[in-house]
């Protein structure tokens, strides 16, 4: 993780288009700024970097399965709970499954683990064309830096 | 069985907590119930589970913004009910 520049998924354990499902790692780093004011003496992940995590995961589900041709952007979280503290070096399993896939649109429900449940949140991400080419060379890059490899079953719109 | 209208509003009271006897067919979700492009959807998601259906919102929304069709097309309640029924219609021929 890079928290300051907003990087929060490391690697790609796996991705199964077929399922819908995506399991990313994510380390927390030992020292970071956000640290210094989350909490002096008592240093913790917050809970909004938390929900962030889990929708960038959510969002590499979504762009394996539309193999990088939209983008999707975190719009809404629901049911979100946190149920353990993550502290500085902690390794996280970030998992994302995807729930529903309207039209310009998608649910995801998503969870992190360490050691057992850390927390959990349905997200809803509209998917949009890229604003930017260079957003999407970005991620290009990035999918390819954090291993993962786009699969079939593209997401297409109703007819 | 419920008509696709009081499934509508069901949901739409549900999800945006209006009181549901306040919703009619002849109004207009967002000009007369005042619900938001993100209420919107939470709805669309609702109606797809509902229905087994996929309302194809962002085609719609396509066509309003270039003038294709008016607001009311899709977002007039009765005009959105029978949008539905042709989904579901279409769904099971």
């Amino acid at each position: 993780m890079r928290l300051e520049y907003f990087q929060m998924i490391d690697s790609v354990v796996a991705f199964d288009a077929a399922a819908g499902t995506i399991h990313c790692r994510a380390i927390v780093p030992e020292r970071s700024p956000v640290f210094e004011g989350h909490f002096p003496g008592y240093p913790i992940m917050p809970g909004v970097l938390l929900i962030e995590t889990m929708a960038q995961a959510s969002g590499y589900l979504i762009l394996g399965l539309n193999e990088l041709s939209r983008m999707p952007f975190f719009m809404g979280v629901k049911k979100a709970k946190f149920r353990k503290f993550i502290q500085p070096g902690a390794t996280l399993d970030v998992h994302a499954s995807l729930v529903h896939e309207g039209s310009g649109f998608t649910v995801t429900n998503a969870r992190i683990e360490q050691d057992g449940p850390v927390c959990d949140a349905e997200l809803t991400l509209r998917i949009m064309d890229f604003p930017a080419a260079e957003l999407r060379g970005e991620l290009v890059k990035r999918a390819e830096a954090i291993g993962l490899v786009p699969g079939a079953a593209p997401i297409t719109e109703a007819t | 069985m419920s008509s696709t209208f009081d499934i509508v509003a069901d949901v739409i009271s549900e999800t945006s907590e209006i009181p549901r006897e306040k919703i009619t067919p002849e109004m207009h979700a967002i000009d007369d119930l005042g619900i938001d492009s993100l209420d919107f959807l939470d709805i669309v998601f609702a109606l797809d589970k509902k229905f087994g259906i996929k309302i194809p919102l962002e085609q719609w929304t396509q066509e309003v913004n270039a003038g294709k069709a008016s607001v009311e097309e899709y977002f007039l309640l009765k005009n959105l009910c029978a949008h539905i029924d042709e989904l579901i219609a279409k769904k099971n021929a």
